[in-house]
């Protein structure tokens, strides 16, 4: 509970919570009766609707083999080639080299401001690639940015003392950066790029605008095949696909930060908002 | 590159309702996203329970998926959108749970202190509210809001696949209409979203720098 705006309540003030509470419970739960009710009218719960999903193992097969597996095949193989191109990137972005830097910012400022659905036709039409790797492509240029403008601010957010002692024990400035600060900026910046992760994910669903077969076009051949009487349960199911697998990522984001938060204390140097993390926090 | 000048109205027409996708959006989000925001700080359970179903459902659904059922399935539901209108649906209710986490943190930023010290001057909760705790959160809010309105202009490329026709659609209509230009006519495309998502993402790093402030 938001402490911040009132005090802890007294028993007046608890009745009266307990009073809008039931009230805006009652009120709630009269909404999703109705719902629930039009989509009964609809026949939406009869066994019928359901039946492909119960008779026969086809179903099942296609949505998480052809369309969970190939979403998630896209998303790993994204995942891996941003997360080691965006670290390259972000090391160039603090490098001290001018030319290194510039460009890098250039980079990042580019493929940050645009649409991914865009990247991923681009590199379909214009730079004639297969689909799958059209929509690796423009998850990849897209994520590499993102990623690479977190670790700079997880780099930059660290204690000038890092870097120094490092310098000042003789090690080279490309040995500090591998060695000393990347690590650090990787572990203080793990939420982040986790979050980061379910974003990538997410956006292989627009795979579907391009032509992809992943999780969201099998749904729709299924119910081409079958008829759009099962349009309604097969939503149902994709949506909690996208919805389980995302979420069991969002908690190991939510996860990371409590554990680093706990332990800045001894491990790690303690994260002050520093500029720019604030900004890249809330991947959309 | 003739192929780029020649279809410059074209191009303005897709920008012009990109630029309306993400305004109308915009602004219904943030009065949802703000309602939001405050049921899910409010001290009434049902209320916050409500707020945090809705944005987990939300982030972690693909905007395409929400998409897909507002032109899709709805229908089946007898509730029959036109795609224009579908898009702003989607793309508002997407985004008024980013707005919602905008402004849900924006407020718990504001030092317990701050309000307690307010009312042990005898500050009313509005008076606490109004002169105390929000103009302290709006200075936190603000540069991640800019952030969620620039993933609001990108995010608007997802209607090229619901039938509206924005920017992208143009894009790839003039793509293949003209094959040998396609990197030419793509380039345009980015140009025009690069206008609106390069000078909004500096404004927010100036405002990010300018109301950073010790607390």
């Amino acid at each position: 509970m938001s402490i911040v705006l009132f005090d802890a309540p007294g028993p007046r003030t608890r009745r009266r919570v307990a009073l809008w509470s039931t009230v805006a419970g009652v009120l709630l739960a009269a909404l999703l009766v109705l719902v629930v009710v039009r989509l009964a009218q609809r026949g939406i719960f009869d066994a019928e609707r359901w039946d492909i999903f119960t008779e026969d193992t086809e179903t099942w097969e296609a949505l998480l083999r052809r369309g969970l597996g190939a979403t998630l095949k896209a998303a790993g193989l994204a995942a891996v080639i941003a997360l080691t191109a965006g670290a390259l990137v972000a090391v160039a972005r603090t490098s001290e080299r001018r030319w290194v830097r510039v460009p890098a910012a250039v980079l990042i400022e580019l493929f940050r401001g645009l649409p991914v659905v865009l990247l991923m036709f681009f590199s379909a039409l214009a730079l004639d690639l297969s689909i799958f790797n059209a929509v690796v492509l423009g998850l990849v240029l897209y994520n590499t940015a993102v990623i690479a403008e977190i670790l700079r601010a997880g780099i930059q957010s660290l204690p000038r003392g890092q870097r120094e002692a490092a310098l000042a024990i003789g090690l080279t400035p490309g040995q500090t950066m591998r060695m000393i600060l990347l690590p650090q900026a990787v572990r203080r910046m793990l939420p982040s790029l986790v979050s980061q992760l379910v974003v990538l994910l997410k956006d292989t669903s627009l795979g579907y605008i391009v032509g992809y077969v992943e999780l969201l076009r099998v749904n729709r051949e299924l119910r081409d095949f079958f008829g759009s009487e099962y349009i309604f349960s097969l939503f149902l199911v994709t949506a909690a696909l996208y919805i389980g697998v995302n979420f069991a990522l969002s908690r190991v984001a939510t996860y990371l930060e409590r554990r680093g938060s706990s332990r800045a204390a001894g491990g790690v140097a303690p994260l002050q908002p520093a500029e720019g993390v604030a900004r890249d926090s809330g991947p959309v | 590159m003739d192929a780029v000048i020649d279809n410059l109205p074209l191009y303005w027409d897709g920008f012009q309702m990109t630029l309306r996708l993400t305004l109308v959006s915009a602004a219904v989000a943030l009065v949802l996203g703000t309602l939001l925001g405050a049921f899910r700080v409010s001290p009434v359970p049902t209320l916050r329970g409500f707020g945090t179903v809705y944005v987990e459902l939300l982030r972690n659904t693909p905007l395409t998926l929400v998409f897909f059922f507002f032109v899709f399935v709805a229908p089946q539901l007898d509730i029959k959108l036109p795609f224009e209108t579908s898009a702003y649906v989607a793309l508002s209710l997407y985004t008024a749970a980013f707005v919602c986490e905008a402004v849900r943190s924006g407020v718990n930023s504001v030092g317990v202190g701050q309000a307690e010290a307010a009312r042990a001057i005898g500050l009313t909760f509005g008076q606490t509210m109004t002169q105390v705790v929000l103009p302290q959160a709006l200075r936190t809010v603000v540069p991640p809001l800019i952030n969620i309105f620039i993933a609001l202009t990108k995010n608007t490329s997802v209607a090229v696949g619901f039938f509206v026709t924005e920017l992208m659609a143009i894009g790839i209509r003039l793509a293949n209409r003209n094959p040998a230009d396609v990197i030419a006519v793509l380039l345009g495309v980015a140009a025009f979203y690069l206008v609106i998502t390069v000078p909004a993402g500096i404004l927010a790093g100036r405002l990010e720098r300018k109301v950073a402030f010790a607390r």
